[in-house]
């Protein structure tokens, strides 16, 4: 990890974060993220990826520890500060969340008719220059329900960059999307990232397909960073949790049973 | 469904929409075409009967005001009842005004029957010279024990 | 021990507590909905498409109503009235059960279960699909975008689609009473001009109508905005829309006669 530079956009220091305070769910948080990096959070289901996502964008707040993004401390936002940070911010939901009763060019416009007050011609060219970085200026006039699932996460895609984030957090981009959405879903992360010169956190747990795009990997699992690196030191990590996720072993640190009785006993026993 | 097909149909919806509530206003009901805000008129009853507040008040059978307030004063123990008259209907001070019924059992109405004075009643003034409601059940035990039908001198007692 | 008695009234005793709870959230959520309102009249096409989905798409079913209410009035009163040698009196009959109660009070079930429903279907849909939250981290705030339009446009719709149902009831009535039946057409038009107060009758209706159009806009918005954001939960919500808005126009006509009528001959 690279020392403190002026261009650390996300920097969390030792954030302690739960519901209430007797039910911490992630402690001892340390995590950064660059200009221009493309930076994964990895783990299983429930291990508390999203929820620090959400530290990230401002819609949880710690119970102890800093969260500074883009040079602003989260903690002391008022509500209309909060709203100036989040235009700075895009964000690509789970399943895209696409307004289903505006077509794609609304859906992109969206943002633009929200935040500012450019004339309708250019707004038209904007929408129209997001849409063809990611090969979807030909579906402007359709409806979400008429695209496929890999077409509107592109579409979710290119309304999150539509005012030229600083950072981009993608939830999940890859769930449910088949080979070849996935690998065209990847490729315009990385583009866009680089083209914007933001950076880009992505929380997922497709591990080949996020390794060959990312920078930097956080492994996330019981509640705390349990392994950090470039994807290859990843790829060669020891810790036996990386080792299973990496290598997808059924067995390992994480069971593949859930916790029970020993089987022989259930059977035997009688009692259920 | 573009901007302006939507724009042209909640037009003609709030069109209907209103015209329904001007049908309702003027075909519908009838709104009191007063020239101005009523005066105000003081009259003292015996007994009032089954007068409401907002009944009507009728001179030869039109309507020229409505009952806006019924109380009891109990340093007379009578019935104060107060008029509010259209100005359209200036009524001279020596007016007669009784409680009626339309009809045998329709609703109570005060009638107004105009004397020949020059001067007129203005708002705050008083109606001195009344006529209370009939009640049926003195009439009928008047009626019973055939007593005297003798109007006593008290002229704003009820008459046979 | 006493648990079966006990049980049984601490259940009722959650269920009271319960339902203070959520009358309080929703009166914060209208609050909020209130103060949130602004861009509902600055940004005027957003109101004006929700008054169309609410409004228009409900006219035609508030109108063939009207219509059917007001020929069955005619139907049941003229009987009755017959009875007692006053057929001329329909038309009174028809507009004051009209103006005064079925107007307001049909119209507004009507709207509760036309567009209510879809309100709450839309929003709650919105939720499911994580669409207010996008919003919401769009720096858009899906209180003053998505719900107060749509309040506001129930609010505005449901009294005109109201006025609308009289109208088409009284015609309704004089198509039963004067061409079927035969009562005469200048009694019928005249007998109810001198009987209807345009003020305790006609305004009196209005603000009923008003009235049970903030409710059940609030309740739509509500439910919608508050379900579970699930296809079970959006469902649950349509329901709890429905009922409550028919429970709580029938209960609110209920207190508001007793104040507009009250006293009155």
């Amino acid at each position: 990890m690279t020392t403190a530079t002026g261009d650390e956009l996300v920097v969390l220091q030792d954030v302690r974060f739960g519901y209430d305070p007797h039910h911490v769910l992630l402690s001892n948080i340390h995590f950064r993220v660059r200009r221009g990096q493309v930076v994964a959070i990895m783990g299983g289901s429930g291990s508390g990826k999203t929820t620090l996502l959400r530290l990230i964008c401002g819609q949880h707040a710690p119970i102890s520890g800093s969260v500074r993004v883009m040079g602003k401390d989260l903690g002391s936002l008022t509500h209309a500060e909060k709203y100036a940070f989040r235009r700075r911010l895009g964000m690509l939901f789970q399943f895209g969340a696409l307004f289903t009763d505006s077509t794609v060019f609304e859906n992109v416009a969206f943002p633009l008719r929200e935040h500012t007050q450019l004339p309708e011609s250019i707004i038209r060219d904007l929408v129209l220059l997001k849409l063809n970085a990611v090969g979807l200026r030909g579906a402007a006039h359709l409806y979400p329900a008429e695209l496929s699932g890999g077409m509107a996460r592109r579409v979710a895609l290119a309304r999150a960059v539509a005012l030229d984030p600083e950072l981009i957090l993608y939830d999940e981009p890859f769930a449910g999307l088949d080979p070849i959405s996935l690998g065209i879903i990847g490729q315009l992360i990385r583009r866009l990232n680089d083209a914007l010169g933001a950076g880009s956190v992505l929380v997922t747990h497709d591990v080949s397909e996020s390794l060959d795009i990312v920078d930097y990997v956080y492994f996330v699992s019981e509640g705390g960073i349990v392994a950090e690196g470039t994807p290859d030191e990843i790829r060669a990590a020891t810790h036996p949790f990386v080792d299973q996720f990496v290598h997808a072993r059924p067995d390992g640190p994480v069971p593949f049973h859930y916790a029970a009785e020993p089987l022989a006993q259930a059977l035997l026993g009688g009692t259920p | 469904m573009s901007r302006k097909t939507i724009d042209l149909w909640v037009g003609i919806f709030a069109v209907l929409g209103i015209a329904a509530i001007f049908f309702l206003s003027l075909r519908v009901s009838t709104v009191q075409t007063s020239s101005g805000a009523p005066y105000t008129v003081y009259t003292w009853f015996d007994n009032i009967g089954g007068l409401k507040v907002r009944a009507p008040v009728k001179s030869s059978g039109v309507v020229v005001g409505r009952v806006a307030g019924i109380r009891l004063d109990t340093q007379k123990y009578r019935a104060e009842v107060t008029l509010a008259i259209d100005p359209a209907y200036p009524f001279p001070r020596d007016t007669v005004a009784a409680i009626l019924t339309s009809g045998l059992l329709g609703e109570q109405y005060v009638g107004l029957n105009p004397g020949g004075e020059d001067d007129m009643l203005a708002s705050g003034d008083t109606i001195t010279m009344t006529q209370s409601a009939v009640v049926l059940e003195n009439l009928i035990s008047q009626f019973l024990y055939n007593s005297a039908a003798n109007g006593s001198g008290d002229k704003s007692s009820s008459q046979p | 021990m006493m648990d079966w008695v006990t049980e049984p009234l601490r259940h009722i005793g959650a269920r009271i507590i319960n339902a203070i709870w959520r009358l309080g959230f929703i009166l914060r959520f209208f609050a909020a909905l209130l103060l949130a309102s602004g861009q509902s009249f600055t940004r005027l096409h957003l109101t004006l498409r929700e008054i169309w989905f609410t409004g228009v798409l409900s006219l035609s079913i508030i109108m063939v109503s009207g219509m059917f209410i007001g020929m069955v009035l005619g139907l049941q009163g003229y009987e009755i009235l017959q009875r007692f040698g006053s057929g001329d009196a329909l038309g009174i009959m028809v507009a004051l059960s009209l103006a005064r109660e079925l107007g307001p009070v049909v119209a507004g079930l009507l709207f509760a279960s036309r567009a209510g429903s879809a309100v709450t279907a839309e929003i709650g849909l919105m939720k499911a699909t994580e669409q207010l939250q996008a919003m919401d981290m769009m720096a858009v705030n899906p209180l003053a975008r998505v719900a107060a339009p749509r309040f506001w446009g129930g609010v505005i719709s449901m009294p005109l689609l109201a006025a609308i149902f009289s109208t088409m009831g009284v015609f309704g009535g004089w198509l039963i009473g004067v061409v079927v039946i035969g009562v005469d057409h200048g009694s019928f038009w005249s007998q109810m001009q001198a009987s209807v107060d345009f003020r305790i009758d006609i305004v009196n209706g209005f603000i009923k109508s008003v009235v049970f159009a903030l409710a059940v806009s609030l309740i739509a918005v509500f439910e919608g905005y508050d379900c579970h954001p699930t296809a079970e939960g959006v469902s649950r919500a349509i329901t709890r829309t429905v009922v409550q808005s028919a429970l709580t126009i029938l209960a609110l006509d209920f207190i508001l006669t007793s104040f507009m009528f009250r006293g009155l001959s």
